[in-house]
């Protein structure tokens, strides 16, 4: 298997997914992992593609759509594969007035923990006067709950509402 | 005693409703040794449900004593027949199942329930459950209805997180 990682972002439109798929399915390709978004009316593609031929065969077999549907079209050969999913052991929530800077200080706190990100959400979300960011996170670090919050306490002083959790994931 | 071999996605007997106990006997008994032991012999499961070793009987083994971070529990439990009668809240976690390898994600459940089952003698006993220990006995009891937990996956950005968000946030502010 050779991965090749499928961008595409374009207005967002009813039967994007649909027509995309259809033409990657019709040209013998195979999808792995992907996230699909609508972020700010935009609608967002990153998708595993199995690119058995080359790259140019698949940019070739995915550009008259993405032309149709006004997607820009961006292809990258990514090392690795499937059956690779980390499972998070720690879940931050955050939640503030918007302004610039938050990710950037949350995260920064994060990292130097040692916190390996694995999903990060962020929404702006309130009114066009009064913007609230609301960023949720899940990723993994060796780090107690408590070292966490010791951290990212430094953020109250911000303003800033930050709530750690430890996430035990139950298998049943 | 065996460790027995789990049944895997996308095997149709997980989908199959499971039928009441009816017999209490000593092949009852050897069969839940069996099933423990492969519980154990697996990626530490709190759980398990007959039907995933293909025996469609309503028969769980749960125990959340081990857990990392200690939570309220009942120690090991083996339900026989077990009925959930009242549930209370909903609470968003994460799970993943022995009978679906290499998935995780998240799940809405009830915080608490109370319930009744069956011992493995057939002496009847009831319990209240809550938190994690109340999440596993619905993970399994749905395992007995031919429910998997990615039949109750619900997204991320799902709206009763957000609003967790805001309740915690307010609680914990000084």
């Amino acid at each position: 298997m050779k991965w090749q990682m499928l961008t595409l972002v374009g207005e967002d439109q009813p039967g994007i997914v649909a027509q995309v798929t259809d033409a990657l399915f019709r040209g013998g390709y195979t999808l792995g992992e992907a996230s699909m978004l609508r972020l700010g009316g935009n609608f967002t593609i990153m998708m595993m593609v199995d690119g058995g031929q080359s790259e140019q065969a698949l940019s070739a077999c995915i550009a008259p759509v993405a032309e149709k549907l006004g997607l820009r079209l961006h292809l990258d050969p990514i090392h690795g594969g499937l059956h690779q999913h980390r499972v998070p052991n720690f879940q931050v929530r955050v939640n503030g007035a918007d302004r610039a800077g938050i990710v950037a200080q949350v995260t920064g706190l994060l990292a130097e923990s040692g916190f390996n990100i694995l999903e990060l959400d962020s929404d702006v979300v309130g009114s066009q006067d009064d913007p609230v960011y609301i960023m949720t996170i899940q990723g993994y670090t060796e780090a107690t709950i408590e070292t966490l919050e010791t951290a990212l306490g430094r953020l109250e002083a911000d303003e800033i509402d930050v709530h750690v959790s430890a996430i035990e994931t139950l298998i049943g | 005693m065996a460790v027995l071999d789990i049944l895997k996605l996308p095997d149709p007997r997980l989908k199959e409703v499971s039928q009441e106990v009816e017999r209490f006997d000593d092949e009852l008994l050897a069969f839940i040794d069996d099933l423990e032991e492969t519980r154990q012999a697996g990626p530490a499961a709190v759980g398990i449900a007959a039907p995933q070793v293909g025996r469609l009987q309503r028969i769980v083994i749960i125990d959340c004593s081990t857990t990392r971070k200690p939570v309220p529990n009942h120690g090991r439990l083996v339900l026989v027949n077990p009925e959930i009668t009242e549930w209370d809240g909903f609470e968003l976690g994460r799970e993943g199942c022995l009978s679906v390898p290499d998935y995780t994600g998240n799940v809405i459940r009830a915080e608490r329930i109370k319930m009744h089952a069956l011992t493995p003698e057939g002496e009847p006993r009831e319990f209240e459950m809550e938190g994690y220990e109340a999440r596993a006995l619905q993970h399994e009891v749905d395992h007995l209805d031919g429910m998997l937990f990615i039949d109750r996956l619900v997204s991320r950005r799902t709206d009763l997180f957000q609003r967790k968000v805001y309740q915690k946030g307010g609680k914990k502010r000084k």
